[in-house]
């Protein structure tokens, strides 16, 4: 085995912290690690005066080489580590990171499109690295955005995605609230089953060939199935899927 | 050095000292795949233990279904941080198997196919001795595919991605080989308790 550095932890220092919605915030950290490649993550660790310490691990969601890495996470009421960055943490704090981790919920521009991109709740995060790196590589790849959110003001990111969107002919946003109405004619007030991702597919009318789903496990299952059936080859779709308690993106 | 402010929720004590390094307990079963779930066939199931490509045992799903079942109740940690205590499993030992099939570990090393395209390798002596099961049965009902059902491998006292989903072969390699992940930064070993999660990892 060849030997490799360990990942160190470093000291991170909140340089930012911004409201992006009523239960969730951006934190920027300011940390000395390697640049990162769009769809990873980090692990974050908080320690207590007496050695007791917890950690979590966070996907990123600025894209490679910003100055400072962007973590969204939603304050969990149980959360250990999210309560204490929500209700606790300030800008100019230091907490400790390692990373970046992951080598296959990753996007490069070099990969191309189409690119069929499916969020679910906060597992916008690295679907918003994989968005913005896009955004900045001069190719003009093609991508799809569904993005499904409890409600219109639950959708991290809206504005700027908005942006995205108006700026750019080849990014397509739809956006599927749960419990909310649709804003706009092509958006959609339902949960995302397997028949509105059809018809949302059959509009853009492009064939993808990456996909990457990230969610809770109950939304990456339905619509990953959904793809399978109508006949995509696994090997293009990625995951990533949060169940309850405890993992990426939305973590306690 | 301490995180300003940070107090925590350290869990019980009898919570505590079953937790490795940086894990946390929940009560969910989280599911974490690199990509959908496969939809295995029972019809077409079989699985296989192999030395390098030479097959050395196949069974097809009534043939292994029919195999003598062992229970295990142990505690599982993810490397995204979670552990589950005391998961209850059910399924054939490679102990038997081996057993079953007269097969003498030909290598020190193994590496578990999936049906969905992964692997991962994991010592010949973490899988024997009673430690790692072909399982088939969660909680006393089949093993659901989002869980990796029909079968996945088990080694609990290793982190849960050794614990190959929708596993179809093992195969003895001569060498250690990384499977998916430890190819792509994580642990060739992956002990929870020496918090072996990415490479380069002590």
């Amino acid at each position: 085995m060849t030997a490799t550095p360990a990942l160190a932890w470093q000291a991170a220092v909140i340089e930012r912290i911004e409201q992006r919605t009523a239960r969730v915030k951006s934190f920027f950290l300011r940390a000395s690690i390697a640049r990162h490649e769009a769809g990873q993550h980090v692990d974050v660790r908080l320690t207590a005066p007496d050695g007791y310490a917890a950690q979590r691990s966070y996907s990123i969601a600025s894209k490679p080489g910003d100055a400072a890495i962007e973590l969204a996470l939603e304050r969990l009421e149980d959360g250990e580590v999210s309560t204490f960055l929500h209700d606790v943490a300030i800008v100019g704090d230091t907490i400790d990171v390692r990373g970046p981790i992951g080598g296959h919920f990753i996007w490069r521009a070099e990969l191309g499109g189409p690119l069929l991109l499916l969020a679910g709740g906060s597992g916008i995060a690295p679907l918003m690295s994989i968005l913005r790196a896009r955004a900045a590589s001069s190719r003009d790849t093609e991508a799809l955005l569904v993005y499904s959110a409890r409600s219109w003001d639950d959708m991290i990111f809206r504005d700027e995605l908005m942006e995205m969107e108006r700026a750019d002919p080849r990014f397509a946003l739809v956006i599927t609230t749960t419990r909310d109405l649709p804003r706009r004619p092509h958006d959609l007030g339902a949960r995302l089953d397997a028949e509105a991702l059809r018809s949302i597919l059959r509009s853009w009318g492009k064939s993808p060939e990456h996909v990457y789903v990230c969610g809770a496990t109950a939304f990456v299952e339905v619509v990953t199935r959904a793809l399978i059936t109508d006949g995509m080859a696994a090997e293009r779709v990625r995951t990533e899927r949060y169940g309850g308690a405890a993992t990426r993106g939305s973590d306690g | 050095m301490p995180t300003r402010g940070f107090i925590g929720r350290r869990p019980p004590a009898d919570v505590a000292d079953r937790l490795p390094p940086g894990q946390h307990r929940t009560d969910d079963f989280p599911v974490l795949s690199l990509g959908p779930t496969p939809i295995v066939n029972l019809d077409t199931w079989k699985f296989e233990i192999t030395n390098g490509p030479r097959p050395l045992a196949t069974w097809t799903w009534a043939e292994f279904d029919a195999l003598p079942r062992t229970s295990l109740r142990k505690d599982i940690h993810c490397v995204t941080k979670w552990s589950k205590f005391d998961t209850d499993w059910e399924g054939v030992l490679i102990d038997d198997l081996f057993a079953i099939a007269g097969i003498t570990a030909p290598t020190a090393f193994l590496l578990a196919k999936s049906y969905d395209g992964y692997d991962t390798n994991i010592p010949v002596a973490d899988v024997t001795g009673g430690k790692g099961m072909i399982a088939t049965r969660y909680a006393g009902a089949p093993l659901e595919a989002e869980h990796g059902g029909p079968a996945r491998l088990l080694v609990p006292h290793l982190y849960f991605w050794k614990s190959a989903k929708w596993v179809k072969a093992l195969r003895f390699i001569a060498r250690d080989e990384g499977g998916f992940w430890e190819l792509r930064g994580y642990h060739m070993y992956g002990d929870p308790w020496r918090e072996q999660r990415y490479t380069g990892d002590p």
